[in-house]
């Protein structure tokens, strides 16, 4: 999230889209009730089916599943062609005014530099802003050139009028422009619109394109940056903000920061490629700073091992040859190219697409290790569990360890919520029977093999050898200690810069914030984000001080925000470039002529006067806010609609090009191609999601969740249950052209067939939650049926939008 | 539930009045359907704070689940998909339950004395080690609510958290209502707060809009805030006048010392009947004629032995 | 120990056991009845173990009496049919409770208001018995309207029927000699002849 849960209560307009937040975030929903209740806002929905969010909207509008850039982009055209924009916004806080490379085309679907055979784009060097001699980005302040960023926009979604968006998206026309609209409404100062979407955009071999066309709709309109506006992307599990923090995907390294490349074997060129030169004149780049966050990294790792003559162990960080996400490591593992694989609190074999082609790649593993405070069905993918799992036992040869970790009340440590705050638990009970904390089982795992490594030697044994493990108990950190580490540490006394007679910290002293870090191996800093969270002052994140001075949900001595206690982000563009809030009533930070302040922590340089001209988003070396992303989204700079990787209607009404029916730069591997179904077999949309009774595929496992929903069901609309003659409470069969499952067919009015493209286009409601694990009735897994595709940029499953049939049972 | 003993209102099958020296607050649960998501954590509240437990039942087509109300489920979230005029859609979700009646018909139909009390609070509560499990409550409930439990054949259904009201908590359910769609506090100022609610409604063109409160069975401490307050038939059946039914005030109404007189007139009647007129004998005449011909055929007898 | 042989036999020992059934099934029902009726019944329930066990045994007992009610009626019904005779016995019955049965019509084995009561137990057995069962919960389910109506009808008849005991018990303590023919089955010669004369003769004979 840009803002913050309770900062939802200050919108104007509410959009839920790409989610479902009533039934997937209830508790965080409060905030859109309270916005209601105290500001009146509207709330708007725009969703495949009538959830429990469109339930208490003030309008509904259905949209047909993975057509959301359509949609999104029709609303930049109407907010365009009918001057809904906040001007002074766009022309100083994006790059609306900067000049695009004269050779940078888009052309029946396609981007400039793409390389069909590859499936990608190779060559995205047209895909940059035009420099000056300078080395700034050329700008028009009149947005007059057809190179400026501003005309590139109007002239790329001026296709996307409304009865071309109505065509594609199968929202009738009127409701779209109802939509357009309320959104429109939040053009002003006065107004603002926030927009809260979860996975019904991410997962979607576009999702991440989709999120960048609701991020444009919102800076069009002004609403970034300012209370009550914002991205706000609500995170799927208690936790998941924390993982991604703490750089669990294997491109990334604590703080999102980047690991190398197989090329990049030079730490200078390393890091230069990773601290960009401000690309217009006064502008922070925050990002220069990367190397005082990414050697205070290998300090807090590698301690006194990591020093200037070793680059920092630089040669110790694996250098990427891919991407290894979770789709390539099963692709690998159905390749049997792979011995081992550990799940710690992952559920693949449910969690992820294609079941029977996990099932295989689980079977050619010589041993899986699931460390679970449940019995998962990954852990049981051997078992035969009859038509749910129907698998030759005798012939799985895969060793499965089963290690009992405890549940988040059994142990103390952090939550990250979405809205970044990093949140204290403390134990609440004791875990059951050999249950351990996941540290404690990581922890003694290294030791072991650190013995093995002393003993046996290796191939390269450093890494393990050398990693700084000072913990009071080896075999198990305690939540505190990691936590401390995340902060940082001053290694030596530390002095002021501007006054060396001055110590800021002493040697072994928590650190007050990544301000504090530094490139010359004098501080350690495990996670430079965190940096803040449990200062010398002590635990910033167990605090409970829920007092809101300014009465407006900022709540800053509320446990504590990433990056430095900042609850709104950008929070700078909340005031006009004279410093001055745009909306008196919305005060955020302003300029006071000395330096700037308000109700937030001022994401920005906080002596920087407004005549310098600094943008408010800092992290950007170009100082503003990007409607053209250049080289940094692998499907092109302006979002574009594609369909979904298996489309009912089989045709993009965007372009009759053959390559660009679909993302062309989709996460596809060639031996899946063949898995993918047509709408002459699979006719209907399928769209898969959870249910508020439920937590993904873990409450099932609690006898009360089960209770409240009990039985495994897919939704389906009246119409097209009257032509397959399908009653409400049969049982049907949905199959894809990787499998089926069978449920109770839950018919409703609350799902729509829709007109797209000239034809009747039916959509089917898939809820994850069941599995042949758990209290719950025993059902099939969900993902039996979805693709083994992949975003473009992020590489997250397409798990919102396939293709199936049904049929009564 | 609750064991308080010296404000109680009203005590089921009992003709003489009951402590009630402690006078406490009117007080009501406010659901406002409106900002309900049908979420069920009151459902999962309800569960856990009374430590009741349903079975993993099936899916019968509707979100309803366990789909009716039962001894150990004493709310259950009803999910109606509603045609607008206009072609829209509404997805009307009512949180179901005991209304806590002003005048309960359950507790004017129980014969068990004390098995159903009403607080001076307000709340109607079901004592069960009194209740005989006769089901005359479900019979008097306008609302369809009390439920026999099949373990122990006795009624069970809210007590919007008589325990937790005592002691000067909110009930459960409004405790975990993620959206502030449970309300709770003293009736009146319920009625104040639902008509912010109803004037917010009424601007976002729910010209219906108003509070159920109904009048029929004296108001309730349950109460809805509804968008269509002219059709709470909508809301999943929910009556639109509700009152106790003619039939259990005739069965449990006046008729009953009416009968009892009757049957005790009958009675007496016939004492005194037989008092003042004295026994209906066989006269006098015809036993003296059976005597004599038994003994005319007694000397017969004797005769034919000889 | 017969105290006369020529006593008439009024009823057998299967009558009288079907009788006594019936009896003490309904004074059951009735007390455990009333106790659900009116709280001031209420620790009639007592009676039977405890309140619930009250509710419990209460519809069995009823499905017990409804059984043998229906043998009893069945014998009896033939006996009950109402004739000219009964009519004007009926048009009479003011003479007879006022004490003077001189100008009585000569009756059967029953007289009009015996086949009244008959009658009016037959229905009275009829509703309650099928009301009961509506109300049945533990075995059956009907909306709960039917239940409110079946529980009107099933109180109503249930104060009828013990109005109609009432009078049928005063009845046979008021005519002195007559309880005996439900305990030993005989009745006087007597006292045949003065209540009901056409029977007496049917019996003995006798055209006097």
């Amino acid at each position: 999230m840009t803002n913050t849960w309770s900062d939802i209560k200050n919108a104007d307009v509410v959009l839920i889209m790409g989610g479902n937040a009533a039934e997937a975030h209830p508790c965080g929903f409060k905030w859109v009730i309270e916005a209601k209740k105290l500001n009146k806002a509207k709330l708007v929905v725009v969703d495949p089916r009538f959830t429990r969010s469109a339930a208490v909207a003030d309008y509904y509008a259905p949209i047909r599943t993975g057509t959301d850039i359509a949609f999104l982009g029709g609303v930049i055209n109407y907010l365009l062609t009918n001057d809904k924009i906040q001007h002074e916004y766009v022309k100083a806080y994006t790059d609306f005014t900067f000049l695009v490379d004269e050779r940078f085309a888009f052309e029946n679907g396609l981007y400039s530099g793409y390389n069909a055979d590859k499936r990608a784009y190779d060559d995205r060097s047209s895909w940059q802003y035009q420099r000056g001699e300078d080395g700034y980005v050329v700008t028009d302040p009149t947005m007059q050139d057809p190179r400026c960023v501003y005309q590139l926009l109007k002239k790329h979604y001026s296709r996307y009028t409304p009865d071309v968006v109505s065509n594609i998206c199968g929202t009738p026309e009127d409701q779209f422009l109802k939509v357009c609209e309320y959104i429109a409404s939040t053009s002003g100062t006065d107004r603002v619109m926030t927009i809260m979407y979860a996975l019904g955009w991410t997962q979607h071999s576009q999702g991440s394109q989709i999120i960048r066309t609701g991020a444009m709709v919102q800076l069009l309109l002004g609403n970034i940056g300012v209370k009550g506006g914002g991205m706000n992307a609500l995170r799927g599990h208690s936790n998941i903000q924390g993982l991604t923090d703490l750089g669990l995907m294997t491109n990334l390294l604590p703080g999102y920061m980047t690991l190398p490349g197989e090329r990049e074997t030079d730490y200078g060129a390393y890091i230069a490629r990773r601290a960009p030169k401000p690309m217009r004149p006064n502008q922070m780049s925050y990002w220069q700073n990367y190397e005082k966050f990414h050697v205070s990294l290998m300090k807090s790792w590698y301690g006194k091992a990591a020093t200037a003559e070793n680059n920092w162990c630089f040669d110790w960080l694996p250098k990427l040859d891919k991407p290894h996400d979770i789709l390539q490591v099963f692709e690998d593992m159905y390749n049997g190219k792979l011995n081992g694989y550990f799940c710690q609190g992952f559920n693949p074999l449910a969690a992820f697409p294609n079941k029977s082609k996990l099932n295989v790649a689980l079977a050619k593993l010589k041993y899986l290790v699931i460390m679970d405070p449940l019995a998962t069905e990954t852990s049981e993918f051997w078992k035969n569990y009859g038509d749910l799992n129907n698998v030759d036992t005798a012939s799985i040869q895969t060793t499965v360890f089963r290690l009992p970790t405890t549940c988040f009340a059994e142990e103390s440590g952090s939550l990250v919520n979405s809205a970044r705050w990093l949140q204290w638990h403390w134990k609440g009970a004791e875990p059951p029977g050999e249950a351990k904390p996941d540290t404690e089982i990581m922890g003694s795992l290294h030791l072991h093999l650190r013995e093995l490594y002393e003993k046996e030697g290796g191939t390269f044994p450093d890494p393990i050898l050398n990693l700084d493990w000072p913990y009071k108990r080896p075999h198990e950190p305690s939540s505190e200690e990691l936590a401390m580490e995340f902060n940082g540490k001053a290694l030596v006394d530390l002095v002021d810069p501007a006054d060396p007679t001055k110590i800021i910290r002493k040697a072994g002293e928590q650190l007050d914030g990544f301000a504090q870090l530094r490139a010359d191996g004098s501080t350690a800093c495990g996670c430079w984000i965190y940096a803040g969270c449990w200062t010398q002052a002590g635990n910033q994140m167990a605090r409970r001080d829920n007092a809101d001075p300014y009465g407006d949900g900022q709540t800053q001595k509320w446990a504590w925000a990433w990056p430095a206690n900042r609850r709104i982000l950008y929070n700078r563009a909340s005031a006009d470039p004279s410093g001055k809030p745009w909306d008196s009533r919305r005060r955020l930070v302003w300029w006071n002529g000395k330096q700037w302040g308000g109700d937030d922590v001022p994401d920005f340089a906080p002596a920087s006067a407004p005549e310098v001209g600094m943008g408010p988003f800092i992290m950007n070396p170009e100082g503003i806010a990007r409607f053209f992303a250049r080289d940094m989204m692998a499907e092109g700079p302006f979002p574009e609609h594609y369909e979904p990787t298996e489309t009912p209607i089989g045709v993009n009404p965007m372009n009759d090009n053959p390559a660009a029916v679909y993302n062309p730069a989709a996460r596809i591997f060639k031996g899946d191609l063949p898995n993918f179904g047509t709408s002459a077999e699979f006719p209907y949309a399928a769209t898969t999601y959870r249910l508020t009774e439920h937590f993904h595929y873990w409450t099932k496992h609690v006898n009360i969740n089960a209770v409240l929903q009990p039985e495994q069901f897919v939704e389906i609309g009246e119409g097209l249950a009257h032509e397959k003659g399908i009653a409400n409470g049969d049982r049907v069969q949905v199959s894809s052209k990787r499998g089926y499952i069978r449920a109770v067919a839950l018919v409703t009015k609350r799902i729509r067939a829709l007109k797209v493209n000239g034809q009747t286009v039916h959509q089917v409601g898939i809820p994850i939650h069941w599995g042949f694990m758990g209290q719950a009735k025993a059902g099939y897994i969900a993902n039996t049926l979805a693709p083994f595709v992949g975003d473009a940029n992020t590489q997250t499953p397409e798990s919102k939008s396939f293709l199936v049939n049904i049929e009564k049972v | 539930m609750a064991l308080q003993s010296l404000d109680i209102k009203r005590r089921s099958a009992t003709t003489t009045p009951s402590p009630q020296v402690r006078q406490t607050l009117e007080v009501a649960k406010l659901i406002d359907v409106s900002a309900c998501i049908g979420c069920k954590a009151c459902q999962a509240a309800c569960m856990e704070w009374n430590d009741i437990r349903d079975e993993v039942g099936t899916n019968v087509g509707v979100y309803d689940n366990p789909s009716d109300l039962t001894a150990n489920q004493w709310t259950v979230m009803r999910f109606n998909e509603v045609e607008t005029a206009d072609g829209g859609l509404e997805w009307l979700i009512r949180k179901d339950g005991c209304m806590h009646c002003e005048d309960p018909g359950c507790l004017k139909a129980c014969p068990a004395p004390g098995a159903i009390i009403q607080y001076s609070n307000g709340i109607v509560d079901f004592h069960e080690e009194h209740c005989i499990g006769c089901g005359y409550c479900i019979t008097g409930c306008p609302f369809n609510v009390p439920r026999i439990s099949k373990k122990d054949g006795k009624a069970y259904k809210c007590t919007l958290c008589s325990d937790r009201v005592a002691v000067g908590q909110a009930p459960a359910c409004a405790k975990v209502c993620p959206t502030g769609a449970i309300q709770f506090g003293s009736k009146e100022k319920m009625k104040e707060y639902a008509e912010t609610r109803i004037t917010d409604l009424k601007e976002r063109g729910f010209d219906n809009a108003g509070l159920y409160d109904p009048a029929g069975v004296g108001g309730t401490h349950v109460m809805y805030v509804l968008h269509h307050a002219d059709q709470p038939g909508l809301y999943n059946g929910l009556p639109k006048d509700p009152a106790i039914s003619p039939m259990v005030s005739v069965w449990k109404g006046v008729t009953k010392p009416l009968a009892m007189a009757a049957l005790g007139a009958a009675a007496l009647g016939s004492l005194f009947h037989y008092v003042m007129k004295g026994p209906n004998e066989v006269s006098k005449e015809l036993e003296d004629e059976m005597e004599r011909e038994d003994e005319r055929l007694r000397a017969q007898e004797k005769e034919d032995v000889k | 120990m017969i105290r006369n042989p020529r006593d008439i036999q009024r009823y057998n020992a299967s009558e009288r056991a079907n009788h006594w059934i019936v009896g003490i099934c309904f004074i059951l029902l009735a007390l455990s009845g009333l106790a659900f009726f009116h709280p001031a019944f209420f620790p009639l329930t007592q009676l039977f173990g405890s309140p619930t066990w009250a509710r419990i045994l209460h519809p069995y007992i009823g499905v017990v009496m409804a059984f043998f009610f229906l043998i009893m009626a069945l014998r009896f019904a033939r006996l009950n049919f109402i004739h000219k005779q009964d009519i004007e016995w009926l048009k009479r019955v003011g003479e007879m409770v006022n004490g003077d049965d001189h100008n009585m019509p000569e009756q059967g084995k029953y007289n009009g208001g015996q086949k009244v009561l008959f009658w009016g137990l037959v229905i009275g057995m009829l509703l309650i018995t099928v009301s009961g069962v509506l109300m049945w919960r533990s075995w059956v389910a009907v909306p709960v309207g039917v239940v409110r109506a079946a529980s009107v009808v099933h109180a109503g008849a249930a104060v009828f029927m013990i109005g109609l005991i009432i009078m049928h018990v005063y009845a046979a303590i008021w005519t002195r000699g007559t309880i005996r023919a439900m305990l030993y089955g005989t009745v006087t010669r007597a006292w045949a002849k003065q209540h009901h004369r056409v029977w007496y003769r049917q019996i003995t004979g006798d055209k006097r």
